[in-house]
């Protein structure tokens, strides 16, 4: 049955994640203020807190699916600090990628490395098809010579999935992407970007010079370049929507945070927020404010939908890409309206709305902008390919 | 647990309602739209699915199925894809019929109940917007006055659906005891219904203002008796009511300029290949997407029997919102053809900023 209510048990962790956040926070502007040191995987304070695991013991199935309740989980964490995540989890999105492109061997073997997923480049971000990097077969070894930038978690990262082509005249059937340990010769984080927001997490620049690699770190395996179709890249853009419902989530729990905090401040000031009631008996901040929770929670839900289809074994191609966009928007929307509503309060840096302002900036732009999403819900809507529509 | 699953009997029902809507809604909605005025016989062939009726206990001649708000808002989310104004003229009665069913007495209910469950349409409304720019449904001007024999109601409605032909009114009051609401027969004394409201959208559901002049009732007209009725909870369920009409009508809009946008061409290629027009309409699947979700969610919390006060707030305010930019760009979408009568778009438009003014019409 439709239903969107928490269980115990969904509450008891979220509750619980939500407990940890708040030490999190304690850190959260120092990180921010100070770039270039990462904050540490644990904090003291929090040693003694339940992990993840225990917070998940016991679970039934009248509890909310994994697959949904991951996208709370996302949103309690981040709803503390974006960048300051107790327990770090292990993995960044070149652990989804291996997961989903990878052979059961290569799962196998590299699943307990931390993997930076590196795609963009100083020419090319939001068509991936343009990557220029190149690989070359020499022997039993692949050479590889390129530039990455935007690599999230690179700094930090064991070890990375990068993409590159095997053929520039193929096209998009001739990329293909490698498995590149950290310390191998030729591969060298060249600098960590400084950034708008999410300050604390680290997105480095790769250069890759005569970098070799063993043949068997082609993720999948596939040498040979197909004809017809696009060939692996289908499956690793695949990971995408997987990956997407969790991007719009990290921006909803800092968007929650900056509500939560703008709605204690007008209670500290003698302002309820009235429900039920229409616009004329409220005044402009309440009304303001109400719709802005309203788009949260509207966002919110279209997370939940993707995730649940997801679930489901169901496609979720779009709903995936609807998430996105939506939420990619409305957390923007939301922390500019708390910032016009709480005024100086809002821009001071004495106070954390101001940072969650910056740092929700980025989850319209990484893992495909809203304009790319909208062209994939378009292209849905219209039963467009990517060359009838781009 | 957070699920989105329907059950097997609500796909059923979707699918039903979607094929009935298709069939028997939108061929005739333009064309009544036109007369103001409703085709009867709908609004009979509606009445005979039921939808009312079913969900009235059995001992006063319903079919004893349990109320569903979710299955409810799945139907009228189907009807108004059809056609709004029809959609809301036949269901209309639901709002007066589920107050009475969720808050009225047991004398109530024997009184009023087995008027919904005869073979033939029958018409009774639930009056709660007033004219002028002020109202505010939580704080209505309209005041209930104690009585030696029960109250006395003064006050203006606007906006009262079925007010041609409706047997009844649940008027609603600020009373002593706070927010209450009233039945008013249509022969009260001292009520008079205004000749018929000429609006912008919905134009052929006959609406009416009330004017009420000391219209005396009996204590026991007061919905739920002497304890009076948890009317935010009604008026909870009527929003939620509304805004899964608003999808509807979004969803109409959305599927109406896919197909026109690959067909229309300009400039050597389909306009739906523009960014421009692509991404707008991408824009208008996601907000009718976005909109349902909170339909459902306000669905839900009143099908458990929880405080949607909030969730109806949000469903209604958003909803109303984004039905009405969906067939905005619906328009945009079309160009000079959304603008004219001969394509469905600039009805929807006109529709939907009604449907977002009203209040209490509708029921899940």
């Amino acid at each position: 049955m439709i239903n969107f209510e928490l269980s115990e048990n969904d509450r008891k962790v979220i509750e619980g994640l939500r407990a940890q956040a708040l030490v999190a926070r304690q850190y959260a502007r120092y990180y921010d203020e100070n770039e270039h040191e990462f904050p540490p995987d644990e904090l003291e304070e929090a040693k003694n807190f339940p992990s993840l695991s225990e917070l998940l013991e016991g679970r039934t199935d009248q509890d909310t699916p994994i697959s949904v309740l991951g996208m709370l989980i996302v949103a309690a964490q981040t709803w503390g600090d974006y960048s300051v995540r107790m327990r770090r989890e292990r993995g960044g999105l070149g652990n989804a990628a291996l997961r989903a492109a990878g052979t059961p061997e290569q799962i196998e073997k590299w699943q307990g490395l931390i993997l930076a997923m590196a795609i963009t480049e100083p020419g090319c971000g939001s068509d991936p098809s343009m990557v220029q990097m190149s690989a070359v077969l020499d022997g039993d070894e692949w050479v590889l010579n390129g530039e990455k930038i935007f690599v999230t978690t690179g700094c930090r990262a064991d070890g990375v999935i990068v993409w590159a082509t095997l053929d520039k005249s193929a096209g998009r059937a001739g990329i293909k992407s490698f498995l590149v340990e950290k310390g191998t010769p030729g591969f060298v984080v060249t600098h960590k970007e400084k950034k708008l927001g999410i300050r604390a997490d680290d997105t480095a620049a790769y250069v890759f010079k005569d970098c070799r690699i063993p043949r068997e770190n082609l993720i999948g395996l596939q040498e040979e370049i197909p004809k017809h179709s696009s060939g692996g890249f289908r499956n690793v853009m695949k990971t995408f929507n997987m990956t997407r419902p969790g991007v719009a989530a990290i921006g909803i729990g800092m968007a929650e945070a900056a509500l939560d905090f703008t709605r204690d401040h007008l209670r500290d000031a003698g302002i309820e927020i009235e429900y039920g009631g229409g616009i004329h008996g409220a005044s402009a901040v309440v009304e303001r404010f109400r719709r802005l929770e309203a788009l949260c929670e509207a966002a919110q839900l279209t997370i939940w939908r993707a995730a649940w289809l997801s679930g489901e074994g169901q496609p979720n191609n779009m709903e995936a890409s609807v998430c996105k966009a939506k939420a990619g928007a409305a957390v923007r929307e939301i922390t500019q309206g708390c910032i016009e509503i709480l005024g100086p309060m809002g821009v001071s840096r004495d106070h954390l709305l101001e940072k969650w302002f910056r740092d929700v900036r980025i989850t319209d732009i990484y893992e495909g902008t809203g304009e790319i999403q909208r062209m994939i819900i378009a292209r849905g809507l219209f039963d467009y390919t990517r060359a009838e529509l781009n | 647990m957070i699920s989105f699953k329907l059950t097997d009997e609500q796909e059923m029902v979707r699918d039903a309602m979607r094929d009935f809507a298709a069939e028997a809604l939108r061929p005739i909605g333009r064309k009544c739209d036109e007369e103001s005025k409703l085709s009867e016989a709908t609004l009979a062939q509606i009445w005979e699915l039921g939808l009312v009726s079913t969900q009235l206990p059995e001992d006063f001649g319903g079919a004893g199925e349990p109320r569903s708000p979710i299955t409810q808002a799945l139907v009228l989310e189907e009807l108004a894809w059809g056609d709004a104004t029809l959609a809301l003229a036949a269901v209309a009665p639901a709002a007066f019929a589920f107050a009475i069913a969720d808050h009225g007495t047991d004398e109530q209910k024997r009184q009023y109940l087995p008027l919904f469950c005869g073979a033939s349409y029958h018409a009774a409304s639930l009056a709660a917007i007033e004219p002028g720019p002020t109202f505010d449904v939580l704080r209505p001007n309209t005041v209930a006055e104690p009585h030696p024999r029960g109250f006395v109601l003064c006050g203006a409605k606007c906006l009262v659906p079925m007010a041609d032909r409706a047997s009844h009114f649940l008027v609603v009051a600020q009373s002593r005891d706070g927010l209450d609401a009233f039945i008013v027969p249509r022969d009260a004394k001292g009520l008079q219904i205004s000749e018929p409201e000429k609006n912008l959208g919905l134009r052929a559901l006959p609406t009416a203002g009330l004017a009420l002049d000391r219209v005396e009732v009996a204590a026991s007209d007061r919905l739920g008796g002497e304890s009076g009725s948890d009317l935010r909870r009604l008026l909870a369920g009527s929003r939620t009511a509304l805004a899964a009409a608003m999808v509807g009508v979004a969803r109409a809009a959305v599927e109406y300029a896919v197909p026109y946008a690959k067909d229309r061409v300009a400039f050597g290629q389909a306009i739906a290949q523009k960014q421009g027009i692509a991404f707008k309409v991408a824009d208008m699947h996601i907000e009718t997407e976005a909109s349902r979700w909170l339909v459902w969610k306000a669905a839900c919390q009143l099908e458990l029997g929880l405080d949607a006060t909030r969730s109806a707030h949000f469903a209604r305010s958003y909803a109303a919102e984004q039905c009405l930019a969906v067939t905005d760009a619906g328009i945009q979408v079309l160009g000079g053809h959304g603008f004219v009568r001969e394509h469905p778009v600039e009805m929807w438009y006109r529709n939907a900023r009604t449907l977002g003014v009203l209040e209490g019409t509708l029921a899940v």
